[in-house]
């Protein structure tokens, strides 16, 4: 039974954790560095939607926020730091990620301090499907991260500017050859990515407080997620999400609650060892 | 002030191994290390336990933070060397992330949070006040060992290796390098010099906690490699020191500044850090001291290197 609770909570964890996780893969498919300034703009969509909620807008509203100011410092960096290292290679690009992502956790520390926040939802009786427990809250947030999911989804597989990221992250000669605009897709793939990794950061705020090392927590469960799944696989993202939030709150039954983030890193460890490539291959879709 | 200075220069000292450290695989043979920390806590945690709990010798609790630091170098690099570089970046940060898990966890070992304090320097009670003149001479007579090793390497074959490796390693492996052993080796060796680092830090500061670990010191780091110039062990070195004084010299700046509390401060110093690394990357990414490469020794007649 706990067992089974264990997993109810990684799925619910494995949702949430699902939509970063894509925002970092693609931008990594794209733009061909590994950002980790993830965390920093995992906090400060957090907390845009902390000030966004508290300012009176509804739960959606509030992500919303979340994901065009994450959007914009995402692209904002990635146009005066990262990108133009990345001719250099992908290092210096993923060291200038570093700090940026440090300079967004200290702006969000100058304002805000270190003190955890919480939002203010209201509360909620908790739900039992037979001995399982969640929390309509709980529900909420994954719901919204499963239609925002959608949404990626449906963009990616439908709309122009989806087919043209996808085409650009397979094959940027082939895709410029036929006429698509890298630059273009790399500003999408910077605004969007970094808006559901913003998204992202807001999602495991709900859950429980946020603080400027809000995102930090959660950097090494992205990374692991993506890697698992395949580095630069959107669907890849979304499966090992679920495997690592799952693993996560199963060790915490194992090892305690205190070894929860060494999961992420066993996982990556692992599957580099075993399938270098990913569960899903590195494809992007 | 004489032993404020000291102090610094220590500490700079310590900050300079490690600038050393990841000279050798980021300039050297193109690899980075994003854990950069959790080696140097590796050797700290080493030597302090060896030296405490063990009641070894502080030559013997040294000598095990090379040992240490290597062979978790060694593992790191096991499962992901043969992979790209990207790969290695996400690794090692993980691994710092867990060795401070670990040594804020395991209390029976590191007694976690509250850190180890009470860890011997060498001859302490008889120097008095002049322990933190001599500790100093001890790490610039590591330093001077470090440096001239890893400028050895450098210049012998085995840095052109690394070299080759770094520019095109296909090329490298046609030429019949085994990429794969060079990078190993020289990250098990860069490991092992940030655990020594971290063992020098330990025995001089006293007390060595998690929290002293945090993933900030790999940015400095990378920031006085990056600033003092990559590929180039006594860039490193000034890089070091220039990061030092850069940090010092920015507490006394935001005390300047009025009506800031103390989480503020240390805010402003960190995003001064970053921001400088960005600025650094962005402007002058060969750094002050530019890479020398040595033009190849001509092949001795029937030679064959």
């Amino acid at each position: 039974m706990i067992v089974l609770q264990a997993l109810v909570n990684g799925l619910v964890s494995g949702t949430l954790l699902a939509v970063p996780a894509i925002g970092f893969t693609a931008m990594f498919a794209v733009l061909r560095f590994p950002n980790f300034s993830v965390s920093g703009v995992a906090t400060l969509g957090a907390f845009a939607g902390y000030l966004a909620y508290g300012a009176g807008l509804q739960m959606a509203g509030s992500l919303a926020v979340a994901f065009i100011v994450a959007g914009a410092a995402g692209l904002f960096f990635d146009k005066v730091a990262h990108l133009p290292l990345v001719k250099q290679g992908a290092l210096p690009a993923a060291i200038a990620s570093i700090a940026t992502g440090l300079v967004l956790e200290n702006v969000v520390r100058l304002g805000f301090g270190n003190e955890p926040r919480g939002y203010d939802r209201p509360i909620a009786r908790d739900v039992y499907l037979g001995d399982i427990r969640v929390s309509p809250q709980q529900l909420e947030t994954m719901a919204l991260a499963l239609a925002l999911m959608l949404a990626v989804f449906t963009a990616l597989a439908f709309t122009r500017i989806g087919k043209a990221m996808r085409a650009s992250a397979d094959n940027p000669e082939l895709a410029a050859l036929k006429g698509i605009r890298p630059e273009r897709i790399a500003m999408m793939a910077s605004f969007v990515g970094m808006g559901l990794v913003g998204v992202g950061g807001m999602l495991f705020g709900l859950d429980s407080s946020i603080d400027p090392l809000t995102g930090t927590r959660i950097l090494l469960s992205i990374f692991a997620a993506a890697v698992l799944g395949g580095l630069g696989s959107a669907p890849g993202a979304v499966l090992g999400a679920f495997l690592i939030g799952m693993a996560e709150e199963l060790s915490v039954l194992v090892v305690g609650s205190q070894y929860r983030a060494a999961v992420g890193f066993v996982a990556i460890l692992l599957v580099l060892t075993l399938r270098p490539r990913g569960l899903l291959g590195e494809r992007a879709f | 002030m004489l032993s404020y200075l000291l102090f610094i220069a220590t500490v700079g000292g310590v900050y300079g191994l490690l600038a050393l450290s990841l000279n050798l695989i980021w300039g050297g043979a193109g690899m980075v290390n994003l854990g950069l920390a959790g080696f140097f806590a590796v050797g700290a945690y080493a030597s302090a336990l060896l030296t405490t709990a063990g009641h070894a010798p502080i030559a013997a609790g040294w000598l095990l933070a090379l040992l240490a630091g290597g062979l978790a170098g060694l593992i790191v690099t096991l499962s992901t060397t043969r992979l790209r570089e990207d790969y290695l970046a996400i690794v090692t940060l993980g691994f710092a992330e867990v060795v401070r898990l670990m040594a804020a966890n395991e209390i029976w070992l590191t007694r976690g949070a509250d850190g180890i304090s009470g860890i011997p320097g060498p001859w302490k009670r008889a120097l008095g006040q002049d322990f933190n003149a001599v500790y100093f001479l001890i790490v610039v007579g590591a330093l001077m060992v470090v440096f001239f090793v890893v400028r050895r390497i450098d210049r012998a074959p085995y840095g052109r290796a690394l070299r080759a490796i770094r520019e095109d390693a296909q090329v490298a492996q046609v030429a019949g390098k085994s990429v794969l052993r060079f990078k190993t080796e020289a990250f098990a060796l860069s490991a092992a010099i940030a655990g020594l680092a971290g063992a020098l830090y330990g025995h001089f500061t006293s007390y060595i906690a998690p929290d002293l670990f945090l993933p900030l010191i790999t940015v400095y780091i990378f920031l006085a490699v990056a600033s003092g110039g990559t590929g180039r062990p006594a860039g490193a070195l000034l890089g070091a020191y220039m990061v030092m004084t850069l940090l010092e010299s920015s507490r006394f700046f935001v005390e300047w500044i009025p009506a800031v509390t103390a989480v503020q401060r240390a805010a402003l110093k960190e995003l001064l850090i970053a921001l400088a690394l960005i600025v650094v990357l962005r402007l002058k990414p060969s750094g002050v001291l530019p890479e020398r490469i040595p033009p190849a020794p001509r092949a001795a007649p029937g030679g064959t290197s």
